[in-house]
């Protein structure tokens, strides 16, 4: 089960008396060089304890080695912002949104779990990034998911979605957290390493924020939540660090199983003990368990750290020390609390039902000591553990193929070339898996729970209200192409910022703040680093343009079978605020004779497009040219359009182009247009064209000229299409290569609404 | 007028019902599970949720709550009870309405705009609306079938006392499209989809749910 | 016609959410000195003809892979009757 030394004790005086017993430092993944770096920083070799605690800890997972070096660019290209409450480094950044109210956003992996265990990997996902948000004092009032699976009719992803979309639906709608967006693509490129990101939103007053550190000598270290077991004992270094590859089933450890329930009632009893003062720091229990939060909280704290591991309750009487420091049982926090406070602190855990145990105490003598049955077996300087694990260089190349691949453009792929063609290649998209309807997926979570849910999916944004009283409300949105991302990591890293910026604006909101999720293969392979390197690098340029600080984020490596790794993925969540939620604009399209008018200018731009993948399974190719300064123009015509009431609807054009964009709408509103294909533009093009910087919007005809003249100020191209038809009137598109294409609402909602169901059932 | 609130560990849709009678011009009065006592409201909701995480029987455990134990001594005394959702099985549970819900026969959780008809407008719940009204609002539940055996179904369809039913789909096999339920004397009802989230056109499909907590209202100030 | 009935739990190092949930009932309900409830499932498989050999290792090999998580679960089977 668990790959943890299996002794009862190694106490310090035995690592002092015995040097030469020999440790499974390998096994536990951490490298020669790393291990005599342990023996440097103690003076001495570790005991078991100690070499658990630093293995999850160095792992990376945990301690971002790899990464580390390249992430400093989020910092170091800051824009400058003064709505950054809490920048990166803590559990999740805070963003102030105004009116006293601030934001606390982040998203997780649960890449492998999720492979190994769907529905608890995915259940569990969703509680470790809750319990991220409440550790800041914020209250989670919103989640979403974005999912990468394999190929949609491949045998084992018929196993995992449905497991991960049950325990997404299962832990979140238990928890009463709405889900209010996310993403589901597939790629064959995800085929044993399905990404399984979790995002949260939390609100918070600017005096609720709490940090995690461990200040004040004599205040108590309580232990709440949860029960500890054997819950995924080396998960945190052996899942995230190995690829499939190295491990059989035997190999595996035990998976997490979540309990929602208590979680809900750690997120109540949590708040309840913040907001009446009785916290001084506070940390949840996640990847590395204890160990984790223990030498974070002495780490951040201004002393040391004395703790009495026996003091823990626990699920299974039989775990050695070293299993009870490494166990990732779910449903835990960790508090520390003055004397003062402390009864105060453990009625409110009798009122929810929550164990609590107070297991140490905070002390002036920077180590973090922990004792078990009497005997020290743990004694180390807190910030080694916590803060200053390895740091790696790893070897950057360009893969060889990576020209190859450039030069492979979509320019020699058959397009169609009649109005016939053109209708049966919409179609024929509508109903591929990428942009199908995700009614099968998203009708499996709670997205009214909590009464603030003003947009979901499928609108290009979730937006909740965060002030029943003045209508403040916050947009959020995450987005990927890694289609893009593999053609040019660089570039398509900007292109899933620029998409999620886009999706903010388009509901009306002011695009504010930035986390990250960057999914990617093995950094040992100097291919992938460059992919990473490249990424992080176009993402942090592209944040200082568009003046959207990254708040936070997480990094997923080893996502690969072999030497093949999953496009490179660096999933972007944008935050958005809106003054008045009262004046968000939904995708729909509604009053029959509003005009539809596309911003943005369109080019001959098919490398990486959903058109290329379908119809013709073809990546190679530069992909769309970033323009972030023609995207901050269009964000501001969304956001003031919005503001002013001037549009009946906007959606942002992306996969697909223009004719997936005027589908969604049309669904969605259950009204179809009638569009014209301008004179000396190529129908195709206008219509499946995935260049950035576009959304289509509808204003009623007396606003076309106070549109145009508010998109000219910024600089926004403004093209006519068409306009709105009569409740169910059909999508029609005139002058096509001399003809009509048109469609029915019912044979596109048809179309869109079989595919996920004849697949999963 | 004061309507009851109460929350079990585990109730989500407690600030939503409370919301929804406000809106409606109520008092919201917050009832916690542990505390045996109604502090003399008018009328009580079981808000949705899954109260003690639905393990063993949705709403199986709630039933045994301090609060129930008045509760049921005083619906059976004419108190105007709604159970939402979780709170409609915890009706169940109690023995307060007949009948019992079970998984979905999709297996799944659903979350859907519903359309409903309202099918009886003499329980204490539903005057505000007429017989035959149709309305949209949002149910979202994994155990909702609901299910009796084939005499009660006669019995509470010759009594007039199925509240709504399901229209245009079953969302998860409820025997005769059964969405809500009323006990004899028409101050119990029991109700699968979420009015409460259909009260303010922002944030819900329509606000055709408002009617119930409006019902309730108007019956107790004739009262 | 045979019947096989087939235990599935969960494996002991498994947090049980629900047994620990019907555990705490059962104290306040009254009933002293509950140590632990873990919750399982049974599935009574009811089959036509004789049971061989062949069709126990059948049943063996679906209650160890459909019928329970090999990943989380254990199964047991509690009873054949011919």
């Amino acid at each position: 089960m668990s790959t943890a030394p299996r002794k009862s004790r190694d106490t310090v005086d035995d690592a002092i008396a015995h040097p030469e017993r020999e440790q499974p430092y390998a096994e536990l993944g951490l490298k020669a060089n790393e291990y005599e770096r342990i023996k440097e920083i103690l003076g001495r070799r570790p005991t078991s304890g100690e070499l658990a605690m630093y293995s999850v800890m160095w792992s990376e997972h945990c301690s971002y080695k790899s990464s580390k070096v390249h992430l400093r660019q989020f910092g170091d290209k800051k824009p400058e912002t003064d709505k950054l409450l809490v920048g990166i480094g803590e559990n999740a950044g805070v963003v102030d949104i105004g009116q006293g109210w601030a934001v606390t956003f982040k998203v997780e992996s649960h890449n492998h779990p999720s492979y190994v265990e769907p529905y608890q990997g995915a259940a569990t996902g969703i509680g470790g990034i809750v319990r991220d948000i409440i550790s800041m004092g914020a209250r989670p009032v919103a989640v979403m998911d974005p999912l990468r699976f394999g190929a949609a009719d491949h045998p084992d992803t018929r196993r995992v979605l449905p497991g991960v979309v049950a325990g997404i639906g299962g832990y979140g709608n238990c928890l009463g957290l709405p889900n209010i967006g996310g993403e589901v693509v597939f790629d064959p490129c995800y085929q044993g390493n399905p990404l399984v990101n979790a995002l949260c939103l939390g609100t918070l007053r600017h005096e609720d924020i709490h940090l995690a550190s461990a200040k004040g000598v004599g205040n108590l270290v309580v232990l709440y939540g949860a029960k500890t077991g054997g819950d995924g004992i080396g998960g945190a270094s052996i899942l995230a660090s190995e690829t499939f590859e190295d491990g059989g089933p035997a190999k595996r450890p035990a998976v997490q199983v979540g309990d929602p329930f208590m979680e809900k009632l750690l997120i109540e009893c949590t708040l309840e003990v913040l907001h009446a003062g009785l916290v001084e720091g506070i940390q949840d229990l996640g990847a590395a368990g204890i160990s984790c939060a223990t030498s974070e909280l002495a780490s951040n704290g201004d002393g040391g750290m004395h703790v009495v591991l026996d003091k823990v309750p626990l699920r299974d009487h039989t775990l050695t020390p070293e299993e009870i420091l490494m166990s990732e049982s779910q449903e835990r926090m960790a508090a520390v609390v003055t004397p003062a406070n402390i009864d105060a602190f453990l009625d409110v855990c009798r009122k929810w039902d929550v164990d609590a145990a107070i297991i140490g105490e905070v002390t002036g003598t920077g180590r973090l000591v922990i004792e078990w049955q009497g005997e020290v077996i743990v004694d180390v300087p807190p910030r080694t553990v916590a803060h200053d694990g390895p740091v790696y260089e790893r070897p950057i190349e360009r893969p060889d193929w990576q020209d190859a691949l450039i030069a492979d453009a979509p320019s020699s792929l058959k397009r169609p070339a009649s109005a016939e063609e053109v209708r049966a290649t919409v179609l024929q998209l509508v109903g591929s898996p990428n942009l199908a309807s995700k009614t099968w997926v998203t009708s499996q979570y709670d997205r009214y729970v909590l009464g603030n849910t003003v947009l979901a999916q499928p609108e290009d944004a979730g937006v909740v209200r965060v002030d029943e009283g003045s209508g403040l409300g916050v947009a959020i949105s995450t987005d990927c192409n890694g289609r893009f991302a593999k053609l040019d990591p660089y570039n398509g890293a900007k292109l899933a910022l620029a998409e999620a910026y886009r999706n903010v604006a388009a509901t009306g909101a002011e695009p504010l703040a930035v986390t990250n999720c960057l999914n990617f293969g093995s950094p040992e392979d100097p291919a992938v680093m460059w992919q990473f390197s490249e990424a992080v690098r176009g993402l942090a340029d592209a944040c200082l343009e568009l003046g959207t600080p990254v708040t936070g984020g997480n990094v997923s490596f080893y996502n690969q079978t072999g030497d093949v790794a999953i496009h490179p993925t660096p999933v972007v969540g944008v935050l958005g605020v809106i003054d008045d939620v009262e004046k968000r604009t939904a995708m729909a399209l509604g009053r029959e004779g509003d005009v539809v008018l596309v911003l943005g200018e369109t080019r001959d731009e098919f490398a990486g497009s959903e058109w290329a993948h379908v119809v013709h399974g073809h990546l190679g190719g530069i992909p769309p040219e970033v323009d972030l300064a023609a995207e901050r123009w269009l964000a501001q015509v969304l956001v003031a359009g919005s503001r002013s009431g001037l549009l009946s609807a906007a959606h942002d054009v992306s996969d697909a182009g223009i004719a997936q964009a005027l589908v969604e709408m049309s669904l969605r509103g259950g009204v179809g247009a009638t569009v014209t294909v301008p004179d000396g533009t190529d129908p195709f093009v206008l219509l499946l064209s995935e260049s950035t910087a576009r959304a289509v919007v509808t204003v009623s005809p007396s606003d076309v000229a106070a549109l145009e003249s508010l998109a000219g100020q910024h600089g926004v191209p403004v093209t006519r299409l068409g306009v709105v038809g009569a409740p169910g009137a059909d999508l029609v598109v005139e002058n096509v290569y001399g003809g009509t294409a048109s469609w029915t609402l019912d044979e596109l909602r048809a179309t869109a609404d079989a595919t996920l169901p004849a697949l999963f059932g | 007028m004061r309507v009851g609130v109460v929350t079990f560990p585990g109730s989500l849709d407690d600030r939503d019902a409370a919301r929804a009678v406000r809106i409606a011009g109520g008092e919201a009065v917050a009832l916690w599970h542990a505390d045996a006592d109604l502090h003399g409201v008018d009328a009580v909701v079981l808000p949705g949720g899954f109260s003690y995480g639905d393990y063993l029987r949705c709403g199986a455990i709630a039933r045994f709550a301090p609060v129930m134990g008045e509760l049921v001594k005083a619906a059976q005394g004419g108190l105007p009870v709604l159970g939402i959702c979780n709170g409609f099985q915890i009706l169940c549970e109690s023995h307060l309405l007949p009948g019992a819900l079970v998984r979905n026969d999709s297996l799944h959780f659903v979350c859907r705009d519903q359309r409903l008809r309202i099918e009886s407008t003499s329980t204490a719940w539903t005057s505000s609306y007429e017989v035959g009204q149709e309305i949209v609002v949002p149910l979202k539940n994994g155990e909702g079938g609901y299910v009796a055996d084939e005499a009660t179904l006669d019995r509470l369809e010759g009594e007039g006392r199925v509240v709504a039913r399901y229209l245009e789909l079953n969302p998860n096999g409820s025997r005769r499209d059964i969405a809500g339920i009323a006990n004899e004397r028409g101050n119990v009802v029991g109700l699968m989809p979420h009015p409460e989230h259909a009260v303010e056109p922002l944030t819900g499909p329509t606000t055709d749910g408002l009617g119930f907590f409006t019902s309730i209202l108007k019956g107790l100030v004739e009262a | 016609m045979a019947r096989v009935v087939v235990d599935v739990m969960l494996k002991p190092e498994i947090l049980d959410p629900q047994g620990k949930a019907v555990e705490g009932a059962l104290g306040r309900l009254g009933l002293e000195g509950v140590t632990s409830v873990r919750q399982g499932k049974t599935f009574t498989v009811e089959l036509d003809g004789e049971i061989d050999e062949e069709r126990l290792a059948q049943v063996h090999e679906l209650a160890g892979s459909l019928l329970s998580n090999p990943v989380i679960e254990d199964y047991v089977i509690r009873e054949v009757t011919a």
